[in-house]
């Protein structure tokens, strides 16, 4: 009953050849976990790590448009707490005075590539158009929490100013210092390190990872002193940008209230922004300046925001 | 087994004799390696994202103060360090793996190791970059995988067991636990409970990570409600993390079945396609020898 062989193509391996392809195998194996991390800290590692983030951007913005709203939830669901991340006070001292006055002499900028350059207070604010959602926040660590926002359209706010025919993207500078540039090598590292929340692992060698933020809120407020000084170096300051589609986008808003009340200090007072279809850490608090650009070069690193500077994508809808 | 019909003479001699078919075309082949690199990394990123936040929740929004499941590290009553695993209520002692584990000499608080997560230091945003540019590629992958399977009736033929395999199935299953695989004729084709476990994990466990995994997505949520199939975001995560599990259990028993139905035979078959359904001890003199 033997049908004749069906031969293949291949002659049977032989043992020795067996022998050096489990072993070529295994040794890959082995070297590919630790050439992982070397490659993607290379130049051409990082850009092809890129590609799934251009990837996003792509389809996402084929399929969004301006009439795909972020799920909007009833009341009944708001969280009983909105944990608040990334600085939770600003240790910055103009910021302090502004806060311990309610905020009164608070006037947000708006210019760069605009007509009519804008200071509004947040009694301006308060009586442009409002918008109130309640959606939800992902955190980039992956937790949600569900919060009822009201504010003004930023729409509102970049039509009052008016944008000229290069503006492509807004970004906003906000009045916490995160930490003090010292300008030395050894940033890098840190950099790579941090991680946009502030839920954190108070032990542990790593736990500065994630405590980046925090301690960043830290360190300052030693100090406090909101220029810097000789031993602590310039302060970075938080800042996002995005660019006009998303600028426009119905639900993205200028946040005052906060499930019905004044924002609180913790969770960005007086003002944050919400960009609903992306991940929390695009939600800048304390937003002092609105800055029309076109182009995100020359602003902190150059990647469009305190997070992405370090390694975060700037398009965060994943 | 018979003897070949060719068979001359009195002397017998026992010599080895192979039966060959030809299993998995390239492109099942290619599927198959390129999906072991796809889920690797993105098994090995996903935990490097998990340990970000380590804890798991249901409903749309997380409830902190009542994770479902927590990896964790605390204290126990003598003032060590520990690892913790919390799930719905019950606490387990994992140090040195999961909670509280060894990185570069020294105890760390993190749910999994370093030798577990790419990177292996506690690293989120290229995790993140690893994890959605090898979703992209599996993605690509499956998608391949589909349409030439369907297209050529492969998926058919390897994934859904015929009417005779389903009234075996008692007996596949005692093959299974006594390790004695069929060969010659019943060779040709995967037995029963090795076309429904591939049919689980192509046609469920695999659907389900991209759903549950695009269920996290901000901007993918405007557009499609998928975190509400799975009863909201953070149920969406669980999922995925569990699915994960169902995944690595899988992975474990198929490399644990692979080496033990002879692993020589499946990796070349996995490699060169070519897979030995029948090996015979025949006489001498009966046709080619090889």
């Amino acid at each position: 009953m033997i049908e004749g062989p069906m031969k293949p193509r291949l002659s049977i391996p032989k043992p020795h050849r067996r022998g050096f392809l489990t072993a070529a195998a295994g040794l890959f194996g082995v070297s590919a976990l630790g050439g992982c991390d070397r490659w993607a800290a290379s130049p051409a590692g990082q850009r092809t790590l890129k590609l799934g983030e251009d990837a996003n951007l792509f389809v996402q913005r084929l399929l969004l448009t301006p009439a795909s709203l972020a799920k909007e939830f009833p009341d009944s669901e708001i969280s009983p707490w909105f944990k608040p991340n990334g600085t939770i006070e600003p240790p910055d001292k103009t910021y302090k005075a502004l806060a311990a006055k309610n905020f009164e002499g608070f006037r947000l900028r708006v210019d760069g590539l605009v007509e009519r350059p804008q200071d509004l207070s947040l009694a301006d604010l308060r009586a442009l158009p409002a918008r109130t959602q309640t959606t939800r926040h992902d955190c980039v660590e992956g937790w949600s929490a569900i919060g009822k926002w009201t504010g003004v359209p930023l729409s509102e706010v970049l039509q009052r100013a008016g944008l000229k025919p290069q503006a492509r993207y807004v970004v906003f500078h906000c009045a916490d210092t995160m930490e003090y540039a010292t300008g030395g090598g050894d940033e890098t590292e840190e950099k790579t390190t941090a991680n946009p929340g502030m839920e954190s692992r108070p032990e542990g060698a790593e736990s500065q990872a994630s405590d980046s933020q925090a301690a960043g809120a830290e360190a300052p407020a030693q100090g406090g002193d909101d220029e810097g000084d000789e031993a602590q170096g310039t302060p970075v300051r938080y800042y996002e940008s995005i660019d006009l589609t998303d600028a426009f986008h119905p639900q993205t808003i200028l946040a005052y209230d906060l499930n019905g009340k004044a924002l609180p200090v913790s969770n960005g007072a007086p003002l944050r922004l919400r960009v609903e279809r992306q991940l929390g850490y695009k939600q800048a608090k304390y937003v002092m300046r609105i800055e029309v650009t076109e182009s995100l070069n020359g602003i902190g690193d150059g990647k469009g925001g305190y997070w992405e500077d370090r390694g975060y994508e700037w398009y965060a809808g994943i | 087994m018979a003897a070949g019909s060719t068979l001359s003479g009195p002397d017998i001699v026992e010599t080895v004799r192979r039966r060959w078919m030809f299993r998995h075309p390239l492109a099942i082949r290619l599927a198959h390696w390129l999906n072991v690199v796809c889920l690797a990394i993105l098994l090995m990123s996903g935990l490097q994202i998990f340990n970000a936040h380590p804890a798991l929740y249901w409903g749309a929004a997380s409830t902190f103060d009542k994770p479902f499941v927590a990896i964790t590290d605390d204290q126990k009553d003598d003032g060590t360090p520990r690892g913790i695993v919390y799930v719905a209520g019950h606490t387990f002692d994992t140090t040195g793996v999961l909670g509280l584990s060894n990185l570069n000499g020294q105890p760390a608080g993190r749910a999994f190791p370093s030798w577990a997560t790419l990177p292996a230091h506690q690293d989120l945003a290229t995790g993140r970059r690893w994890h959605f540019l090898f979703a992209w590629a599996f993605v690509i992958n499956g998608l391949i995988y589909l349409i030439y399977g369907l297209g050529t009736g492969q998926l058919r033929r390897r994934l859904i067991p015929d009417g005779d395999q389903m009234r075996g199935f008692g007996s596949s299953i005692r093959e299974h636990l006594t390790l004695h695989f069929p060969e010659g004729e019943e060779a040709k084709r995967y037995n029963v409970l090795q076309k429904l476990t591939y049919l689980i994990v192509v046609a469920v466990l695999l659907p389900l990570m991209l759903l549950t995994g695009l269920s996290m997505s901000p901007g993918v949520n405007a557009v499609v409600p998928l975190p509400e199939l799975f009863g909201g975001r953070q149920s969406a995560r669980t999922v995925h993390f569990i699915v994960t599990n169902l995944l690595v259990l899988f992975v474990i028993v198929h490399v644990l079945l692979v080496l033990l139905s002879g692993v020589v035979n499946n990796m070349r078959s996995m490699i060169t396609g070519w897979f030995v359904i029948e090996r015979q001890k025949l006489p001498a003199g009966s046709g080619e020898v090889r």
